[in-house]
């Protein structure tokens, strides 16, 4: 499988932050695998928003991603990182499947106020949920892998190095997905859906895949957040959490697959200074941020680097 | 007896969602824009007139029905202000984008509108019960209910159908509703769609402010009222199609009917109900139910 | 001579507007057939019916003598007819050579690859032969926002022929274009398809334009085919004078008629 020089360069940086996970305090290595964990629901977000749909719902699978992982350990005793991620993934994927027979048939305002609504009934099921501990939720299990228990202290660095090399597998997955004849006709049917049918495709089952794609790789950040925050709770499916990952995904743009990754750790870290800082101020912040991004720069963070800065037209 | 509960209950809380729903789909109608900003609207006239009117009556300044007066006057006032401000400091700059892009940017503004709140009157709840006490209670056919709840229901029919008849009957009506259907063709003919367009934004908000006004004595007006029930004003707004006053009204007592239905037998899928109607709605008639189709153009 | 296109007694009702009334055409495989008539004719409404945009009220159409009443546009596609339009519908932000990419990525499979690379070598090798065959290859990497009218359309119809279809159907392809370029555009495209075999019906108001090509005209009018033959023929009709072609008297009196 030959690489290009993209992939190359993201395994690179991927095997420098492994290294540099070694020497970084432990509160750094905790900001950095929850920043890629919520990177990954991001990737999702980006998916869709490439397709031209912008979903306000994508917590539904960051959320049944991280319950699932959580679950799993607590009512069937499994403890397994690889198994636990599977299983999330796997129910998220099924849960897709079922939704996107829905979903693929609306654009635009439907689909965002559609996919909120599916996000806010699971909120409302967990919330109702006493067995499931309500609105405080519960803590997960520790994790183990492969019969191996990681000694006190020794888990936070060893779940980092297992993110950091997840998040390169997949960051080299979706940088193939986006230029290959699928991803591409993503961006085809965001641009001119009539025209795609009358090329032969079906834009329906194009975006039922790239929605179900999409919940797959979100499932697989929920899943990471719950082992390495230790605790999930309703608000992971709450409408506000999915409008973080839509703030994210537009901080970072679409342009390329690194971008999100990028996007979520200037998030985590401005969000950590700002939460010490002006606790009270700090929605108020990610508002006229997000207010300057779409007006000085609609293509995000990334276009500063590629120095295509398009001044939005009024 | 219980079936008559729901009934009861259901209206109320329909009125109450149809006071927030109005003014949304009234922007959304005229102008596309989803404004998620509308929750801050219901909270800033709900702090507005909790706090004036805790005051107020608190410190016993006047006669009672002085107190109802402020509490629209201030509603009134603080929707204007801050309607105004916003069309003209902020959306008038950003008509024609995408309707998705109408809906984030909004969503920027009830960020900075919840911590702006958060600064103005701090993170304590704000009680202002004497309009909703002064007001007793009656018995309903063996059922307690406060008048002031009643007094919300008559407020949501006589509004809804005000802006029924404005639009349907007035000129000024059906003005507007040529710029709904077509706003480039109404520009043409000569409308003034950009003073029309703050007049309607001022109009959506003042109706924003008065539902959170109007609710502000039943409830403890905190940090957070505005993003819990924006969620609730989409799901009516969506469901009646939007744009539409019918529509809303139908949609609210869908909503309400449903979720006391819930409350009563089935307290764990209240919110689920909610959006399950919703859901439902769009699945089998994806406009909504008085929404308009639009054409397909090629 | 193989029929390759048939409606039978085809009509379309949009309540109380009939935008197609009986319509009942063969078009034979090799064929070069324009259409002409005023506006509302039902000369698009024909097209999309075809194409499987529209669904008839009424009526039977066979591709190839299979019916393909019900069928998508994607699938009415795939089996071998495709067109192009009168604005031209294209990929705005994406280059003109993405723009071909991707119709030969969606003419090779109806289920598009996952993980491998939509811009390989032989696709590119043939997006960049069918820019030659047009005479745009300039403009390859241009984004389609920035591409002029005139070439914006030969895009589209170049879209539409990637596919090796057997039939192309053109909506008024000279539409939006300058009179002095309209001539240039029609020879560029006629003589492309020409040499890709491809059975042609277009949509034209030029006359001129109409008579350098066809072997056959259908004229249009109010839904209903009003002459259908060789051009000399149709052109000389009376009622295809008064009511298409004709000067300023007849288009008064097809007016006032109509007004009625």
């Amino acid at each position: 499988m030959r690489m290009d020089k993209t992939e190359l360069i993201l395994l690179a940086v991927a095997a420098l932050l492994a290294t540099g996970g070694w020497i970084a305090p432990q509160w750094l290595v905790f900001l950095l695998t929850m920043a890629l964990a919520k990177a990954m629901v991001v990737q999702g977000v980006v998916m869709q928003m490439r397709a031209g749909l912008v979903t306000f719902g994508q917590g539904l699978f960051f959320c049944v991603g991280g319950y699932a992982v959580g679950m799993s350990g607590h009512f069937l005793n499994i403890t397994d990182l690889a198994v636990l991620l599977v299983i999330g993934v796997g129910v998220a994927v099924l849960l897709a499947m079922i939704l996107g027979l829905l979903m693929t048939r609306y654009r635009e305002i439907f689909f965002a106020m559609l996919s909120l609504a599916f996000s806010m009934i699971l909120y409302g099921v967990l919330v109702k949920s006493s067995a499931l501990g309500s609105t405080d939720g519960f803590n997960v299990k520790a994790w183990t892998l492969f019969g191996w228990s990681p000694a006190a202290g020794q888990g936070p660095l060893v779940l980092f190095m297992i993110i950091v090399a997840s998040s390169a597998v997949l960051a080299v997955l979706l940088h193939r997905y986006s230029r290959s004849n699928a991803g591409m006709m993503c961006e085809a049917i965001r641009e001119n859906e009539v025209r795609v049918e009358y090329l032969g495709q079906s834009p329906r089952w194009v975006l039922y895949m790239n929605y179900v794609a999409a919940a797959a790789v979100s499932a697989l950040g929920g899943g990471f957040m719950a082992l390495s925050a230790g605790h999930i709770d309703p608000e992971m499916a709450y409408w506000i959490t999915s409008g973080e990952f839509v703030f994210i995904a537009l901080l970072g743009g679409t342009a390329h697959v690194a971008a999100p990754f990028i996007a979520a750790i200037v998030f985590a870290v401005v969000r950590t200074y700002a939460i010490e800082l002006v606790p009270h101020s700090w929605q108020m912040i990610l508002g006229f941020t997000l207010l300057a991004i779409i007006v000085f720069l609609p293509k995000g963070l990334w276009s500063l680097f590629t120095g295509n800065v398009k001044r939005a037209k009024a | 007896m219980s079936l008559f509960a729901v009934l009861i209950d259901g209206t109320i809380y329909a009125s109450w969602l149809f006071l927030v729903a109005a003014g949304l789909t009234v922007i959304y109608g005229v102008m596309r824009i989803l404004n998620m900003a509308h929750g801050s609207f219901y909270a800033i006239g709900a702090y507005t007139a909790a706090s004036l009117v805790g005051w107020y009556f608190n410190n016993g300044i006047g006669p009672v029905w002085a107190g109802y007066l402020l509490m629209l006057g201030c509603a009134l006032v603080a929707g204007l202000i801050v309607g105004l401000i916003i069309e003209r400091g902020l959306l008038k700059f950003m008509y024609g984008r995408d309707e998705v892009l109408m809906v984030i940017i909004t969503y920027a503004l009830l960020l900075v509108l919840e911590d702006t709140m958060k600064m103005i009157w701090g993170v304590n709840p704000y009680f202002a019960y004497q309009p909703y006490a002064e007001m007793g209670r009656s018995a309903l056919a063996g059922l307690k209910v406060s008048n002031y709840d009643l007094m919300l229901v008559g407020v949501s029919l006589v509004l809804g159908l005000g802006l029924y008849l404005w639009l349907e009957r007035t000129n000024q009506g059906k003005v507007l509703r040529a710029v709904i259907h077509d706003r480039e063709v109404a520009m043409a003919m000569g409308v003034n769609v950009k003073r029309m367009f703050t007049l309607v934004f001022v109009l959506g908000t003042i109706l924003g402010t008065l539902a959170g006004a109007l609710t502000a004595p039943a409830i403890s007006v905190a940090p957070g009222i505005g993003v819990e029930i924006i969620v609730l004003a989409f799901a009516v707004v969506v469901i009646g199609g939007m744009g539409s006053i019918e529509g809303a009204a139908v949609g609210a007592l869908l909503v309400g009917l449903s979720r006391a239905a819930a409350v009563h037998y089935a307290p764990e899928f209240e919110l689920f109900v909610i959006y399950g109607v919703m859901a439902l709605v769009l699945a089998v008639r994806p406009q909504g139910l008085f929404g308009r189709v639009l054409a397909r153009k090629i | 001579m193989t029929c390759i296109l048939e409606t039978q007694g085809l009509c379309k009702e949009f309540g109380a507007v009939t935008a197609a009334k009986d319509v009942n055409v063969r078009i034979n495989k090799g064929e070069v057939v324009g259409v002409i008539g005023s506006n509302g004719a039902g000369k698009t409404t024909f097209i999309n019916m075809v194409t499987g945009y529209l669904k008839p009220s009424r009526g039977e159409i066979l591709f190839n003598n299979q019916s393909i009443i019900g069928r998508t546009p994607r699938a009415i596609t795939r089996s071998g007819m495709a067109r192009s339009f009168q604005v031209a519908q294209l990929f705005a932000q994406l280059s003109v050579l993405d723009n071909l990419l991707i119709a030969v990525a969606a003419a090779e499979s109806p289920f598009p690859a996952l993980l491998v690379p939509m811009r390989s070598a032989s696709r590119i090798a043939r997006a960049d032969a069918i820019l030659v065959e047009f005479g745009i290859p300039q403009w390859r990497d241009t984004l389609v926002t920035a591409v002029p009218q005139g070439v914006r359309k030969l895009i589209d119809i170049a879209m539409a022929l990637i596919g090796d279809p057997q039939m192309l159907l053109l909506d008024e392809p000279t539409s939006g274009v300058s009179a002095e370029e309209k001539t240039a555009l029609m020879d560029t495209v006629m003589r492309v398809v020409a040499e890709h075999q491809v059975t042609v019906l277009f949509v034209e108001h030029d006359m001129d334009v109409v008579r350098r090509y066809v072997s056959r005209i259908l004229a249009f009018y109010s839904g209903e085919v009003l002459a259908d033959g060789a051009p000399e023929k149709v052109l000389a009709n009376a009622q295809v004078q008064e009511f298409v072609t004709g000067g300023a008297k007849a288009h008064d009196k097809a007016q006032r008629s109509a007004v009625k």
